[in-house]
């Protein structure tokens, strides 16, 4: 297939970019084959020279759970909308354990491999759309323990359930969006790379996964949803978990914001893209 | 039917160097800069100067104004000093930065290999690590497995396959990730110095793969320093000085053209030549500092000639005071091959340095030169631990010729010698 196919009317013009809005998604199309072969190598070295491996994805959001469980939910007694805390805030640490690694993988994975930038060309916008696939594959595992929960604590899953991966598609979109802006700051400012973790945390905080939304009322509970992550949590909590919050117009703003970091992202990811060789 | 595989016009790019940058790297102060630029701008628009481009420091044009054809199936060397703009050149047509002004137009599928081994996880396995970067490097997964065994068999690691490679050897390494590389076919291959991997052997190996690569009816783009490959590959080549196209012709004459403006910058004998500022590798614990050189016949103006003595003093700068084995002169003709290489290590005893300057004298006793323009490259080290300095280039010299000399046949051969022809009775 090489060598004929591709022959002389094949033209391509490299010149100086112009525009604004060229997103040349045809291309990430078109290397699909190496988007794959970047989620295969994450996930191939992630767990590298560890001794419980992939467990780590359980464990993650397990111990946080039982720290916040301890803290938040005996000590500080918050309220969890009348169900277990430990499963109350489960449901919302898988979402969010995949959504912070992610964006602390994908928004290094350029300055990680400034070689790579600098002497061979692929479509950039690889690199961190990779590192959050990868990520999914850990949040698949955790999530197998949240239905374990789910069938210990008596949860039977109802038709909600059937809403569930449009939450993930969200939480997927978050991610992306995020990473494309961090990865693409990251380059030039390596300032981006110490302020992930504060990012992490307050927006953890800012997030209701400790405590529940329903403690706002309604308008600012659907402001709230500002935050995409807000929808991505409620939503969880919602379908699975049967929580009676009606969250439908939380996740239609968070929906909305999701779409305009990624689509933003993506745009100011192609618009640097052109000096990441010069600059990394 | 269209036969031009790159057309490149009016091609530039522009970076910019120096203290202030637009692209400043912390925050803090491309913040201020940005809160600061709108006022800046004003500023100058009131003033009446234009706004914009003009308020950044010092710029520098790696590339400027280079308009050049490469035809179908040439392979074309690309010469020029270290920032002439040939990386740039490859890295602009590659895709991996772009252009600040003109454009190339490229007729084919396009593969580049700037550098070997890269995107190699040390993780992975050696046929992990083939997947990987064979993908990287533009094959597709079909391709890959097609080729995977002739892959494995040029590398020569049959049996470290399935190894990380963070356990291979350095040899092995490369050898690897060059043939990875060396088996990639696109229509049009962009090539930046990768021959230098390996050891001699290898280096032929993959001279050879090269070699049938351009059979094969490819275009390729080969940029080098190894004036002796540059020639047996490439029959055209183009020349490039301080970011511009000075020439595309014949690859013999580029390179003629390519080292006489290099001995420009020789010097007669018996001066000094200053050292200092030459680009050199090394630790610099010891360092040359100036050069000379004479040959020993006042009538030819101390020129060195063919079958005469040669000359060389030296000076060094010793940090301490030191011992070392080897300081050698090596010489080299226009085509970068080492023709002489004049090593104390073959005298086994170690010269000592005193700390600060010393001066050694070395004295060939009869050069077997061809008149012509040479090259000296200056080396001193304690092998095989440390180099402390290694100029390739140190200067260049001119050897002449006697009287007696002057009638010569028209094809010399490549080293001279004394003979003579005894009649049979």
């Amino acid at each position: 297939m090489v060598g004929g196919s591709f022959k002389a009317n094949h033209m391509i013009r490299i010149e100086p970019s112009k525009g604004w809005f060229s997103l040349r998604l045809n291309e990430i199309w078109d290397s699909r084959e190496l988007l794959m072969i970047f989620v295969w190598r994450d996930l191939k070295v992630r767990y590298r020279q560890t001794v419980i491996g992939a467990l780590w994805a359980i464990l993650q959001p397990l111990l946080t759970m039982a720290i916040f469980t301890i803290f938040f939910g005996r000590l500080a007694g918050i309220p969890s909308d009348e169900i277990p805390y430990s499963v109350f805030t489960y449901a919302a640490l898988v979402p969010w354990t995949f959504f912070a690694n992610s964006i602390h993988q994908a928004s290094n994975s350029l300055v990680n491999n400034p070689e790579m930038v600098k002497k061979i060309y692929f479509p950039r916008l690889t690199m961190p759309v990779a590192s959050v696939f990868a990520g999914l594959v850990d949040f698949f595992l955790a999530f197998v323990l949240l239905l374990a929960m789910m069938l210990y604590y008596g949860f039977v899953p109802t038709l909600n359930a059937l809403w569930l991966p449009f939450f993930v598609v969200l939480s997927v979109t978050t991610a992306l969006g995020v990473s494309f802006w961090l990865s693409a700051l990251n380059v030039q400012f390596r300032d981006v790379r110490y302020m992930i973790p504060f990012i992490v945390q307050i927006w953890l905080f800012a997030t209701p996964v400790a405590y529940p939304s329903s403690l706002l009322s309604d308008p600012w509970r659907t402001i709230y949803g500002i935050n995409p992550m807000v929808g991505v949590v409620e939503g969880f909590r919602w379908s699975l978990l049967g929580v009676d919050t009606a969250p439908a117009p939380v996740i239609f703003v968070s929906y909305g914001v999701a779409l305009v970091l990624l689509i933003g992202g993506a745009i100011y990811f192609r618009r640097m893209e052109r000096n990441f060789a010069d600059v990394i | 039917m269209n036969d031009v595989a790159i057309r490149v016009k009016n091609l530039g790019k522009r970076y910019y160097i120096g203290g202030k940058r637009k692209n400043s790297i912390r925050l803090g102060d491309k913040v201020v800069d940005v809160a600061l630029t709108p006022f800046r701008r004003i500023k100058k628009l009131i003033k009446g100067d234009p706004a914009g481009a003009s308020d950044l420091d010092r710029e520098f044009w790696a590339l400027n104004n280079v308009s050049f054809d490469i035809k179908h199936g040439e392979i074309i060397g690309i010469i020029g000093h270290n920032g002439a703009g040939k990386s740039t050149l490859l890295k602009i047509l590659s895709r991996i930065t772009e252009p600040t002004t003109g454009y190339a137009d490229v007729y084919g599928r396009i593969g580049s290999l700037l550098e070997v081994g890269t995107g190699f996880h040390p993780e992975l396995t050696g046929r992990e690590n083939v997947y990987l970067n064979g993908s990287i490097l533009g094959m597709r997964r079909t391709e890959i497995n097609r080729k995977f065994d002739e892959i494995v068999d040029f590398a020569e690691i049959e049996q470290f396959i399935d190894t990380p490679v963070k356990h291979y050897s350095s040899g092995m390494y490369v050898r690897l990730a060059f043939s990875v590389a060396a088996h990639l076919e696109p229509e049009i291959l962009l090539i930046d110095e990768v021959l230098a991997v390996g050891d001699v052997d290898f280096q032929k190996k993959s001279l050879g793969k090269m070699e049938n690569v351009s059979h094969e009816g490819r275009t390729v783009v080969f940029v080098s320093h190894n004036m002796n490959a540059l020639q047996r590959l490439c029959p055209q080549s183009i020349l490039f000085r301080h970011g511009q196209l000075i020439s595309q012709d014949k690859t013999r004459r580029v390179i003629e053209q390519y080292l006489s403006a290099m001995s420009s910058e020789t010097s007669g004998p018996n001066s000094i030549i200053d050292l200092t500022n030459q680009k050199r590798d090394g630790t610099g614990d010891v360092m040359f500092q100036s050069l000379s050189y004479k040959g020993n016949d006042e009538s030819l103006a101390y020129y060195p000639y063919t079958n005469g003595p040669l000359e060389v003093s030296i000076t060094l700068f010793s940090k301490s005071a030191c011992s070392v084995s080897s300081i050698a002169i090596v010489i080299l003709d226009r085509y970068g091959t080492k023709l002489v290489n004049a090593d104390s290590l073959t005298h086994g005893n170690n010269i000592s340095l005193r700390k600060g300057i010393t001066t050694l004298t070395f004295q060939m006793e009869q050069l077997h030169l061809n008149p012509g323009l040479y090259t000296i490259g200056l080396w001193v080290a304690n092998p095989p631990i440390e180099v402390y300095d290694y100029i390739a280039s140190a200067a260049m010299f001119e050897v002449t010729e006697t009287e007696s000399q002057k009638i010569r046949v028209q094809e010399d051969g490549l080293v001279p010698v004394k003979f003579q022809v005894l009649g049979i009775s």
